[in-house]
């Protein structure tokens, strides 16, 4: 890298300089321009944040039924906007380390079944009141009780009792679990006074923007939080707001017309030509969201392990990633788990092979016709792949019929009822919650029916295994057993997409959610 | 005015009022044939018995069905709406401001198109068969038959994207002054506009078409009137009742009917919360959505019958 350049780019975010004659100065240099761009913003992040203006998001996933109740965010409206108001115990930073916020400490005994938060000092709520053990506790009890309707209940319901003495809170776990913390940076867990036992859609936190507008399905807007702990990490912007922007088309027109700097889900099929529009950044990078085709173990004729294995066989993963992501995603192997989460170990990959497929249907005695059921709003390019799939699998002599399901109603009348059909996952922070929220026999959300005593077993021994080595081991083994015989055909994880338009520094990706695992706005900034 | 007339408007009203009753009847109906009941709706794959018949219970569904519908009746007829099962929020409350945006947008579209329809109608006949009448069909009928979705996305591409002229995005919200605010639904309105003008046009055009055969408009050619003056005096005076109609009709599209054009520009109408509470089989918020549009749709036609009425000379001057 040239010297002049590195000197000028300090001198655009030093403001001395501006951007146009910066580029004009690289192209002479002969730099092209997608580097000097990413030169000017690493100056830029060097030079630090700037504070001001309007932060705008543009981004699908709000209805006009949301809340802002932390227990009832099921969307990505709402989740993002929650990152930006509320304030969590603890965060999991873009290397994938836990981050303490509200909790200053936390320790275990040695048995992962006593879990004791330390509570930070001086953290103030956006009414004033100081963050207190208390309140911390209380917003535990409520997303932990039997009735509540929390999307966390799942994972908060293996705590015993939750205690608050002084500044720490103690939590007495019914199984020990090692990955508590993990559990704790669950996005409904934001932290209110009373724990939102008294008003939980009152929007009150202790996150860097207070909520002024809260228009649901049409824009939410904040403020920045003037006695805000961190503010030199977060909170950059003096406001934000999140357009709510269902259309796919009208989110990448408002992010072309500069009505708002950022937007989630930018379709794969359209990146390319995004690309080209100038000062519009693509933010992909890999998560542990997957596409899948689910089978229940236990409904004819997918309760036969030939069949499964014919019908994971039958697939052409390499096809349907490069044809329907367009490359942006990478290879499954019939398991939930790539490299995102931390303790994964790789598995050799399954490939498409019709010989094999064909010899396993022959062994499963089914023969006819095998019925999927599918839906645009089973996945961006469901309907696509599963037609992908229904050709590849004819290769190997397997008939698969087709259903296309209307997309309302999908997810109450087909997935988790019928046998067979197209789905996805966001994936989850750790395999024991992945592996719980959709394996365990009991878990609410068995999707595949897998009903294994011996497998629960070794997730909660795995839970209670504070030894990483052996921890990875059992993992692997749970893998291996899912991909041999669970009823999960998964032919690739995708990726995020997000987008930036031209002002905006300071964007860090993050494998855990979209949109910098939902912090965009509140840790990004306008160039001056 | 005389006493005829009066007596046709109000058997019209009271017809509309009879009519809003049947159509009320058929909403709730129709909402009560839809697979699985309210609360399992509401409570989905969790729900137990026990959560099942509690919520039944207060929900009222264990009345029959014919006592549900009074109840509903009654509160409508009272200003109450009842609530929303996803969020909780009262639904009248809610509507109060989705409706006053979807009205403020069909005003501005209808201010635009109405006129604009009726002289591009008069010209074309004024004109016809000539190149400008066949210019102003063709155009016209173009900008109808491309699906409204390719017309807002084609409008967002120039105004928004390519010039940057107008906002992509038309959210509007409380409190915005009232130039933004018609800066954000140029485009949204501009396609409603182009949506229906070509409908109104051409019933113009044929309307008065049509009186042009008659015998006095020969007569006013022949004692030298202008083209243009035979048109305004003598043709479309008589043609107005079919064009009030017309418009009416595309009046009332323009409140109901623009669900997609509010999805593409983000404008935040009733078409929009439709589709929203829709997909959540949120039965009471469809009702009463579907049953302000039902009365929109009367009361407009109401309204036409009614100008087509004072419209008829033979009415107004009663023997």
């Amino acid at each position: 890298m040239s010297n002049e350049l590195e000197f000028l780019s300090r001198r655009v975010a030093a403001g001395k300089l501006s951007r146009r004659d910066f580029l004009g100065r690289a192209a002479a240099l002969g730099i092209a321009a997608p580097f000097a761009n990413s030169l000017l913003s690493s100056a830029a992040r060097a030079a630090g944040p700037v504070k001001g203006g309007t932060l705008k998001a543009g981004l699908v996933g709000g209805e006009s039924t949301n809340s802002l109740d932390p227990a009832l965010m099921m969307t990505q409206v709402p989740f993002a906007f929650g990152k930006c108001w509320g304030e969590m115990i603890v965060e999991l930073s873009p290397d994938g380390k836990l981050e303490n916020r509200i909790a200053e400490d936390i320790g275990s005994s040695k048995d992962a079944k006593v879990w004791t938060l330390k509570i930070r000092d001086g953290v103030e709520f956006h009414n004033g009141k100081t963050v207190t053990a208390e309140d911390v506790a209380a917003t535990l009890e409520r997303h932990s009780d039997e009735k509540s309707k929390s999307g966390a209940l799942g994972y908060m319901k293996g705590i015993e009792t939750i205690k608050a003495s002084g500044k720490e809170v103690v939590l007495t776990l019914k199984e020990a679990n090692a990955d508590l913390p993990y559990l704790l940076s669950d996005y409904h867990l934001i932290v209110q006074p009373n724990g939102g036992k008294d008003k939980p859609d009152a929007g009150i936190s202790a996150g860097p923007y207070v909520v002024k507008t809260n228009e649901p399905g049409v824009r939410h807007g904040g403020e920045r939080f003037a006695n805000y702990w961190q503010g030199d990490k977060m909170g950059h912007a003096d406001q934000i707001e999140v357009i709510v922007i269902n259309d796919a088309t009208a989110r990448t027109a408002a992010l072309q017309g500069g009505q708002v700097n950022m937007i989630n889900r930018v379709e794969p099929k359209i990146v390319d030509l995004i690309k080209r529009v100038p000062g519009v950044t693509i933010r992909n990078h890999a998560g542990p969201g997957h596409y899948v085709f689910i089978m229940h173990c236990n409904t004819a004729p997918f309760d036969n392990n030939d069949l499964r294995m014919a019908l994971k066989l039958a697939i052409d993963r390499e096809e349907m990633l490069t044809k329907v992501l367009r490359g942006y995603g990478s290879l499954g192997n019939d398991f939930p788990i790539n490299a995102a989460y931390p303790l994964f170990t790789e598995i050799e990959q399954r490939k498409y092979d019709p010989d094999k497929a064909k010899f396993h249907y022959k062994k499963s005695g089914h023969d006819g016709t095998v019925l999927l059921r599918t839906s645009d709003v089973a996945f961006p390019g469901a309907v696509d792949a599963s037609q992908l799939f229904q050709q590849s699998a004819a290769k190997a002599g397997i008939k698969i019929e087709l259903k296309r399901e209307p997309g309302d109603g999908y997810w109450n009348e087909v997935w988790n009822k019928q046998p067979f059909c197209a789905s996805y996952w966001g994936g989850r922070s750790t395999q024991d919650q992945m592996y719980s929220t959709a394996y365990l026999s009991t878990a609410d959300w068995n999707d595949t029916r897998f009903m294994r005593p011996d497998f629960d077993k070794m997730v909660l021994a795995a839970r209670a295994e504070l030894d990483e080595a052996k921890r990875k081991q059992m993992y692997h083994d749970m893998a291996v057993m899912v991909r041999d015989e669970g009823g999960l055909i998964l032919p690739m994880f995708n990726q995020f997409i997000d987008a930036t338009g031209a002002k905006v520094d300071g964007w860090v990706d993050d494998p855990h959610q979209e949109l910098m695992n939902g912090y965009a706005l509140a840790k990004c900034w306008l160039q001056a | 005015m005389s006493s005829p007339i009066l007596k046709l408007i109000a058997q019209r009203i009271a017809l509309g009022i009879l009519l809003l009753l049947a159509i009320s009847v058929l909403i709730f109906a129709g909402t009560q044939i839809l697979p699985g009941d309210v609360a399992q709706a509401i409570l989905g794959q969790s729900a137990t018995p026990e959560s099942l018949a509690n919520l039944r219970e207060q929900l009222g569904l264990n009345d029959p069905a014919y006592v549900r519908y009074f109840h509903w009746l009654g509160g409508v007829l009272t200003g109450d709406l009842g609530t929303a099962m996803s969020s909780g929020q009262d639904i009248a409350t809610s509507i109060k401001g989705r409706l006053w945006n979807t009205l403020f947008l069909a005003f501005w579209a209808a201010v635009v198109a109405v006129p604009l329809a009726i002289i591009l109608g008069l010209i074309a006949v004024r004109f016809r068969n000539g190149w400008v009448d066949k210019l102003i069909s063709g155009l016209a009928l173009a900008s109808t038959s491309f699906p409204e979705f390719f017309i807002g996305y084609l409008l967002v591409y120039f105004f928004a994207v390519k010039w940057q002229i107008f906002p992509a995005i038309s959210t509007v919200y409380d409190g915005m002054p009232f130039g933004e605010r018609m800066q954000a639904i140029a485009l949204p309105a501009t396609a409603l506009t182009l949506v229906v003008l070509a409908h109104m046009m051409r019933m113009t055009r044929a309307a008065i078409l049509n009186v042009m055969q008659s015998a006095y408009v020969e007569t006013a050619e022949l004692k030298g009137l202008s083209a243009f003056a035979v048109i305004r005096k003598h043709a479309f005076p008589n043609a107005i009742a079919p064009i009030i109609n017309v418009v009416m009709l595309n009046l009332a599209y323009l409140i109901v009917g623009v669900v997609v054009v509010e999805v593409i520009f983000v404008y935040p109408g009733m078409g929009q919360y439709l589709v929203d509470h829709v997909t959540k089989r949120d039965v009471p918020v469809v009702q009463a959505v579907g049953l302000i549009f039902a009365a929109v749709y009367i009361s407009l036609n109401i309204i036409a019958d009614i100008a087509a009425i004072v419209a008829n000379p033979r009415l107004r001057h009663p023997k």
